[in-house]
Formats: structure tokens, C-alpha cells, sequence
């Protein structure tokens, strides 16, 4: 993993305690190659990687999710291509190009 | 259609499987419309195809009863439609408005179980929005869905049975804990003992993971006044107040939340009358106590009807999809019937007795401090809130709404609804009862801008 790229204030969110023998699987964020596991949402996918998935449209505060389950709507990204994913219910995918860090523009 | 009888069941956690399962066994084939990419709900949510861990080690004491939601669900997958997938954005008299895959379609419907279950609930504090804190059930599907800790320090903060269960479940697998904060005093938890006996198999988890959690070392602090989460691009600690004096504990996330809130936008756009249940300090779809609710042909089941918890999801689903067969005129075990009204009336009284063992906090929205964000999506403050009450008179929830925004973003007030309530209430001198609701719109959740008004409405 290439985490002397990544800066010290975004280091990895969630922590794997379990099922770590999956197929892995690598995504693109921001332009970078990262890897994840087959099964992954794609909030898992980023948050093992880095410290949050998005920033609020007012403040610009990074956010990471909150409810996980579909209902806070806190978690959407984007992928390159523009399309809007809400993170905690979309899968990974190989491939996948997002793009985080950014406010989105609505 | 030629066929009378086309029963349409929202959600597949077990209320919506075991009124599907009841409804099959009666030879009638219901359409079963779930959000989830598989069933079970929150509570017996399955990992997706590739995890490989047992129900024992996914759903602990519950297993059992994971194992026998699941295989209802798999036998009746042969007799009902089950779309999972599939987000119902909207509802009128007789039709549904979903949305799956990449499409919207309309769902006809003769009659309609909304079994939506229900979320977190929650009450804000300073510190809320910093990455590292999830509500309590969202740390619960990290790990049971994804086999992931929200942090390895992980403070569980709140009130109710999830938060025990919770930190039992991370200390389990292994996830630092690093205290659960429970702002119920021990002396409520007493009073309510004799309610609790009413589901002393429950009960009894309880205390097992209390007695765990003692037993392993793990910090356990009731009565607690939470203050605010340290951090500012992540969680660095906690700082709560014993009543004597501040205590700050390090930590790397928090896991937040009151126990839990109905979910009930659907039930609130087909019309169904509302009542303002004070036990849970929130309005509830009202309904009989076969699941009936004020528009005919529309049923109640699960905690999106009121918070009794999985046991009583699964009887008021399958008591729901009695009343509706009755209705239809097809006959049913009425002592079944009887006996499933009987298991419910007991598990609402235990629900009472886990209000009155974990309630929330009376003085929550005195003690919110201006700057607080009450509503992340559209990052609304306390300070906000009040102003709109005290320079525009607003006193009803709606009005606040408009004025301020509160409630107006995509989450529709899911997570801040309570909240905004609470401040409203108080800063107006009103009883929670008396500032209302906030009205449900379509789409309950958001929909990719291309689907809307870009594809004819026709049936699936």
C-alpha cells in the first residue's frame, strides 16, 4: 500500500478485525491505485484507506457517513464520470474510478 | 386484474418475512419490495456472498433466531416475488413508486404491509460530524456487514440495550472498547425491572453482556452528561461530566445513540394517522392491535410502527398479514391470531420498561449549546433554531422547517428530527407533542437526477 503518499491527517478510518481472506479488488481515488476486498461498500473500501469520504457543502468539514445503513444519506461520492454513489449501500467494484475530497457541487 | 387479492409487503426484515411467509402459507403470493441487497433487515442484515463467518459469530444469542428468519425467507422465495434491491421513493391509494437498478416503475397494490423498521436514534453533541463517530448501529453494520471496527478505541455513547450489546460485540471481535457512557442512571434500570421480566430471555442478554463487559475490564459509566467529541479532521477523545465535575477520555470513535426511532415517511405519505406515542417521545403511525392502520387495506408491522424490537417484529408481521387475510375474507387460525395480539401486548409492555430503564436525557435541549450543528445535512445550529422561535414565533415544526431549513435535506430529518423537536419544544415552552412532525415528501430518499421525469410510469 502506498501510505507514505497519503497524508497524516487522512490515515484509514475503519479498522478490518474480520474476513480479511477475500479477493481483492483495486479502485482508483482521486487518481490513485488502492486496493480493497471483494464485498466491500464502497464507504469500506475508502475508509480503509483514508480518513473520510467527503466534505460538507457549507463548512467544508470532512465526513465519513454516519448511519451506514441508508438513512443519514452523509456518505455520497462521486466517480469521475459524475455519477453520485451513496457509499455505505453501493459495492466496490474493480475499476471503480471515485473521487473524494472535493465539495460536491450541486 | 383478475385477481383480487394483491398483497404488496414493504421491507424484509422480520416483520416483512414473517408476513410474506404467512401470507404464502395461505396460498396467497405477495410482492416483497426491500431496499437491502438481501434479507433479514438491520438486525439479521447477511454480509454479502464473499464473507465467510458463521450466524453464531454474526448474530451471537441470536443466531437461532437469524437462522429461522432466513430460512422462512428461503422457503418462501419459491411463493412470493421478492425484489430486493428495490427503493420505494413513493405511495399513493393503490400504487407504490420505486425504484430499482436504474429505473423507477409503479407497483400495484390491493393491500399493503409496511414493515420499514427503524433507525438510530439520536441526540447531537459538539464534535458529532467529526469523521470517527457513527451512530451505534452503524458501528454494528461495520462489523456484522463488513467485518470492520469504526475505530480501535471505540467509545459507545448514548443509551439503551444496543449500547451494551454494541460494546459487547466489538470487545468480542476483538475491537478496543474504550468505555461505554450510558447516560441512563442505574437507578431507572432498577425501577423498570419489573416491565423487563415481562421478556426475561431478553432481559437476561442484557444483564450476560453487562456481566461481560465487567468481567473483561471494560469501563462502564452510568448517568453520564455527554459534553463534546474531541477532534477535528477525526475523533481524538470524549469529554463527559459525572454530574460532579468534566472527565476526557482519549479515544479514536464513537459510537452514538438513544436506542431507536421508527422509521415512517411511507406510512406518513399514504395518509396513515398519527399519534404521539410519549413513551418514545416521538409521533407513531397509529394502528390496532392487529397492525391495522387508519387507511383501510394498509397494515403496520415491526418497529417502523412503533419500537418492540425483533421478537415482536416477527409476530405483528405475521398478525398483520392475518388481519389483512381476514379482511380479504380468507380464513385464518383466529387463536393464532389471539396468541400472536397476546405476545405483542407483552413485548409492549417491556418496551415501555426500556424507556423508563434508558430514557432519554429531559434535559438534553436546555443544555445544547448554540454553536451545536443540530442537522449535519444542512449543518443547521441550535443557535439557528432558537433564533427562528424567538425573532419569527415559530412553533411548529413545519414552520422551523421552512424558516431555517432544518429537516430539508436529503435525509429528510431522519437523524435530526428528535433533535429539532427537542429545541423547538424547549425554546417555545411547548410539550415535544404540541410542535408536530415533519411532513414525509416523495422522494423519501433521494433518486438520481436522471430517473425523475425522464421515464414513462408504467406498471412492473
Amino acid at each position: 500500500m502506498t501510505e507514505r503518499h497519503l497524508p497524516e491527517d487522512v490515515a484509514p478510518l475503519l479498522t478490518r478485525v474480520a474476513e480479511t481472506a477475500r479477493e481483492r479488488v483495486t479502485f482508483t481515488l482521486d487518481g490513485r491505485t488502492l486496493g480493497a476486498l471483494e464485498g466491500d461498500t464502497v464507504l469500506t473500501a475508502v475508509l480503509t484507506t483514508v480518513g473520510h469520504l467527503r466534505h460538507a457543502e457549507l463548512s467544508g468539514a470532512p465526513r465519513a457517513g454516519f448511519c451506514l445503513m441508508g438513512a443519514c444519506q452523509d456518505c455520497w461520492v462521486s466517480t469521475e464520470s459524475g455519477e453520485r454513489l451513496r457509499a455505505c449501500s453501493t459495492p466496490i467494484e474493480a475499476g471503480m474510478r471515485l473521487v473524494s475530497g472535493r465539495p460536491s457541487l450541486r | 386484474m383478475s385477481d383480487p387479492l394483491n398483497p404488496v409487503i414493504v421491507g424484509a426484515g422480520p416483520a416483512g418475512i414473517r408476513a410474506a411467509e404467512a401470507l404464502a402459507r395461505h396460498g396467497v403470493r405477495p410482492v416483497v419490495l426491500d431496499e437491502a441487497a438481501s434479507c433479514g433487515g438491520q438486525i439479521y442484515r447477511q454480509p454479502p456472498p464473499a464473507f465467510r463467518r458463521s450466524g453464531a459469530s454474526l448474530y451471537g444469542t441470536d443466531a437461532r433466531r437469524a437462522a429461522a428468519v432466513h430460512s422462512a425467507m428461503a422457503w418462501a422465495l419459491d411463493r412470493v416475488d421478492y425484489r430486493p434491491g428495490t427503493l420505494v421513493w413513493n405511495a399513493e391509494a393503490g400504487a407504490l413508486d420505486v425504484f430499482q437498478g436504474d429505473r423507477t416503475s409503479t407497483v400495484p397494490y390491493s393491500h399493503l404491509v409496511v414493515a420499514t423498521g427503524a433507525t438510530d436514534r439520536v441526540l447531537p453533541l459538539p464534535g458529532w460530524t467529526i469523521p470517527g463517530v457513527f451512530a451505534l448501529g452503524g458501528a454494528q453494520v461495520a462489523l456484522k456487514y463488513q467485518g470492520c471496527a469504526i475505530g480501535t478505541r471505540t467509545v459507545f455513547l448514548g443509551t439503551g440495550p444496543l449500547l451494551y450489546m454494541a460494546a459487547y460485540q466489538y470487545a468480542k471481535a476483538g475491537a478496543g472498547v474504550a468505555a461505554v457512557l450510558d447516560t441512563a442512571p442505574f437507578g431507572s434500570k432498577l425501577a423498570a425491572t419489573p416491565a423487563l421480566l415481562r421478556q426475561p430471555r431478553i432481559l437476561a442478554k442484557g444483564i450476560y453482556y453487562l456481566a461481560w463487559l465487567r468481567a473483561h475490564g471494560v469501563a462502564l459509566h452510568e448517568g453520564v452528561r455527554p459534553v463534546r467529541i474531541l477532534g477535528s479532521r477525526r475523533v481524538a477523545g470524549v469529554i463527559w461530566s459525572d454530574g460532579q465535575r468534566e472527565r476526557e477520555l482519549a479515544c479514536d470513535a464513537v459510537g452514538l445513540g438513544y436506542a431507536l426511532r421508527s422509521e415512517t415517511q411511507l406510512a406518513d405519505i399514504l395518509g396513515c394517522r398519527f399519534t404521539f406515542d410519549p413513551g418514545q417521545r416521538a409521533f407513531r403511525p397509529e394502528h390496532d392491535a392487529a397492525g391495522r392502520s387508519s387507511v383501510a387495506g394498509v397494515y403496520l408491522a415491526g418497529d417502523g410502527a412503533g419500537i418492540l424490537g425483533a421478537d415482536a417484529a416477527e409476530w405483528a408481521g405475521e398478525r398483520a398479514a392475518l388481519a389483512l387475510l381476514e379482511d380479504a375474507a380468507v380464513p385464518v387460525d383466529r387463536a393464532r391470531a389471539a396468541t400472536l395480539e397476546r405476545r405483542l401486548a407483552r413485548s409492549a409492555v417491556f418496551a415501555a420498561g426500556l424507556e423508563r430503564a434508558f430514557p432519554l436525557p429531559a434535559d438534553w435541549a436546555a443544555g445544547a449549546p448554540d454553536d451545536l450543528v443540530v442537522c449535519r445535512c444542512e449543518e443547521i445550529t441550535a443557535g439557528d433554531l432558537r433564533a427562528a422561535v424567538r425573532d419569527a414565533g415559530a412553533h411548529e415544526l413545519n414552520r422551523l422547517k421552512a424558516l431555517t431549513r432544518v429537516g430539508m435535506g436529503e435525509c429528510q430529518g431522519r437523524v435530526c428530527g428528535l433533535a429539532a423537536a427537542e429545541i423547538l419544544a424547549h425554546a417555545a415552552g411547548l410539550a415535544p407533542e404540541a410542535v408536530g412532525r415533519f411532513r414525509s415528501q416523495a422522494p423519501v430518499k433521494p433518486l438520481p437526477f436522471t430517473v425523475l421525469g425522464t421515464q414513462p410510469r408504467k406498471p412492473a
